[in-house]
């Protein structure tokens, strides 16, 4: 599973030997992310995102479970417990704003790594399935975060609650009954916040697992890289170890920075101010709102106002929500286009910087935005945009693209100063691409 | 296949989405939205600094435990406390001997058993013990508030938007509704005029709120550091106790924070170095 001229691991030390012998996890771990890996040469900072998802998954672990010796699941003491997390629990305010926080880091970076897969051509063949098991660590990320929400029993988590579970609902005949099912009752509570906690404690190691077929998937083709040629030749790579372990130390380091600003500084920034009032069925919030990482799919699921024939306009929202995301399950499979990376794509690169993108983040505006006029007509607006982006505009594009010239290899692009691993001399894209 | 059907399905979504577009604002033009009274009339809070504001921030512990005096002998006539206890007001700054004092004085004694009968009974506060609510139940806290339910102070800084400058601002906000005029020169609608038992307040998302004006006037408590208790004054150090009530970890998570990004600066700029080092000889 790697490329003939990757380094061989050599142990040093008899111990090791003897280990290399029996279990040879070191050179399982040497392959994957030591000297043993080769990547391309040219990769650009946009590469850093995978390593922070996964060291923001290992912070999400590691302060849930110690929360979780202080946190009780259940609907009558959840949110006083969570109280005492925060005065008397010896640095429960840390561990707490830290899983708080690191919820929302873990999206940004997972939505950075997203789009870098989009504009650079990562889903194309051979790497659908490094793709298909990504989708999968996210819709795992989703319902995740949505239960950890639920957890501190607030009046967002119990109407939070109210208003995902209350989705199945719209579909037809069997809708009620499941929904009633999932929460183990006609609304949320203590049979809820239970099953919820403890699908909150297993989903994390489901994803971690996840994770290991995603990169063993990677590890196959290897890496993609900014131009989307394929590695050719042992000058095309440099090894995993040092090079892009220094790299994606520096990377760590920026993260860490934004995410300890957060935690210390703004800890309640990307929180909402209802969710510290105890979840009080009797009382509805006046504005209901998912956290900020689900508002794009919210304003998609309101943006359907409208019964047409006989199907709902809720059910409609539903099901345009949850495609949404299907849909990207088929992407490799609906572009077409041989080239993978938008540098040498001109009229999919115009779609990426000034279709997707704007739509994505207004979608993402609107969706924490209240119910009212203007906001539905632009969330219909920009939701119509964003499937005619999917589903008809690239097949489309990928059928009458003319590709601009492409360099015979990486290392020939590298020479001649065309790698795409400085943002500035990937040729336009420099003014509109964002400071990450 | 999968094109030929994916462009099928966006298309029913695109189609279903421009009806309702279209069908919106059909509507939009033929029924303009009418403004309502609260959105001419609500009021953002006004700009008021605290101590406790920006990365450095901290408590100025004269003016939380002058807050605490407000809270001791307005607020918790009516809204309790249930999170903070006695000994928590060490941090601000009063002696175990002074907390001890407050506790056992505490106008509410706190609930207990009879140790002989097992019926319910009272006893004074000690410092382990949290605030005594003001009443028993919601039912009773209702029965003494015309039907209106004073909300737990202990996290209110967090759980309204605008935090402790909302707070301030309520407390100082109480207009007239007849003589108010709002920045167009508008009076308040007869329809949105204050029903009984309720106050206008602008900076109330409802405009009228049931709590009665609680800070009326200049010396309604005396301060033991010899300030002078205006209501301004009284606002501002209440809000101030109630940002520590919600938050009381903030210093030492202001403290922690300054440590954590100055390791983090020199940790990210080594970590540049050992990058740049390590690629000096490669072309990338």
């Amino acid at each position: 599973m790697s490329f003939p001229w990757a380094e061989q691991y050599k142990p040093k030390h008899p111990l090791m030997q003897w280990v290399d012998d029996r279990l040879p996890v070191p050179r399982l771990v040497y392959n994957a992310v030591g000297a043993g890996y080769p990547v391309p040469r040219n990769l650009n900072f946009f590469w850093n995102f995978g390593v922070l998802a996964g060291a923001a998954l290992a912070v999400q672990i590691i302060t849930g479970i110690v929360l979780a010796m202080s946190y009780a699941a259940n609907a009558g003491v959840a949110f006083d417990s969570v109280e005492r997390i925060m005065r008397d629990v010896n640095s429960g305010w840390l561990l707490r704003y830290a899983h708080a926080n690191g919820a929302s880091m873990f999206f940004i970076v997972v939505y950075l790594h997203i789009f870098r897969g989009l504009y650079y051509g990562s889903y194309k063949a051979p790497r659908e399935m490094v793709w298909l098991l990504g989708l999968v660590i996210y819709l795992l990320m989703m319902a995740t975060a949505f239960m950890g929400y639920v957890l501190p029993w607030g009046q967002m988590s119990f109407w939070g609650a109210k208003v995902i579970t209350g989705l199945f609902s719209a579909i037809p005949l069997v809708g009620e009954p499941i929904q009633v099912w999932l929460l183990g009752g006609f609304a949320p509570d203590n049979a809820a916040l239970n099953r919820f906690f403890s699908l909150h404690y297993l989903l994390p190691f489901v994803i971690a697992g996840v994770i290991v077929l995603h990169i063993w998937a990677l590890h196959i083709p290897g890496s993609n890289n900014p131009t989307g040629i394929e590695v050719k030749g042992p000058q095309d790579t440099v090894p995993f170890h040092p090079y892009y372990t220094a790299k994606d130390g520096f990377g760590l380091g920026v993260f860490l920075l934004v995410f300890a600003a957060l935690i210390f500084f703004a800890p309640n920034f990307l929180g909402h101010p209802d969710n510290y009032i105890p979840a009080n069925p009797l009382s509805t919030p006046a504005h209901i709102v998912p956290e900020w990482y689900f508002w794009p799919f919210y304003a998609i699921l309101r943006a359907f106002t409208v019964d047409i024939l006989f199907v709902p306009a809720k059910l409609m929202g539903v099901l345009a929500m949850f495609s949404a995301i299907l849909l990207l399950f088929f992407l490799p499979w609906l572009d077409r286009s041989p080239v993978r990376s938008s540098n040498y794509r001109p009229i999919y690169k115009k779609f990426f910087w000034f279709g997707l993108i704007p739509t994505v983040l207004a979608l993402g505006y609107l969706g924490g935005a209240p119910a009212e006029e203007p906001y539905v007509m632009l969330s219909q607006f920009f939701a119509a945009y964003y499937f005619a982006h999917f589903l008809i505009i690239i097949p489309i594009i990928s059928r009458i693209e003319r590709p601009l010239p492409m360099p015979g290899s990486i290392t020939d692009a590298v020479l001649k100063g065309q790698s795409g691993s400085t943002i500035s001399t990937s040729t336009q894209t420099a003014q509109t691409a964002p400071a990450a | 296949m999968v094109r030929i059907v994916g462009i099928l399905v966006g298309l029913g979504f695109v189609g279903a989405l421009l009806i309702s577009l279209v069908s919106g604002l059909i509507t939009y033009i033929s029924e303009p939205a009418v403004e309502t009274a609260e959105h001419a009339f609500h009021l953002h809070p006004k700009e008021v600094h605290f101590a406790s504001d920006g990365p450095t921030g901290h408590f100025d512990r004269q003016q939380l435990q002058r807050g605490f005096k407000v809270y001791r002998e307005v607020c918790s006539a009516c809204h309790s406390m249930r999170l903070v206890a006695f000994r928590d007001l060490e941090a601000l700054g009063y002696s175990e001997a002074e907390v001890k004092a407050i506790a056992t004085q505490w106008p509410v004694p706190s609930p207990s058993i009879n140790p002989d009968t097992g019926e319910a009974a009272t006893r004074p506060s000690v410092p382990a013990d949290r605030i005594p609510p003001p009443y028993p139940n919601e039912v009773a806290s209702r029965a003494a508030n015309n039907n209106a339910l004073p909300p737990d102070l202990s996290l209110i800084s967090k759980s309204r938007h605008g935090g402790a400058a909302y707070i301030y601002s309520l407390l100082t906000g109480y207009r007239d509704p007849a003589t108010y005029r709002n920045e167009e020169g508008e009076a308040l609608p007869a329809e949105s005029q204050p029903g009984q038992g309720l106050h206008f307040n602008p900076y109330f998302a409802n405009l009228n709120i049931a709590m009665a004006p609680p800070l009326t006037s200049t010396g309604q408590v005396t301060y033991a550091d010899g300030t002078t208790s205006t209501v301004d004054q009284m606002a501002r150090d209440v809000s101030a106790f109630l940002v520590w009530t919600a938050e009381p970890k903030l210093e030492s998570r202001h403290s922690t924070g300054i440590a954590v990004m100055i390791f983090l600066l020199i940790f990210t700029g080594l970590a540049w170095m050992a990058y740049r080092n390590i690629w000096a000889g490669v072309k990338h």
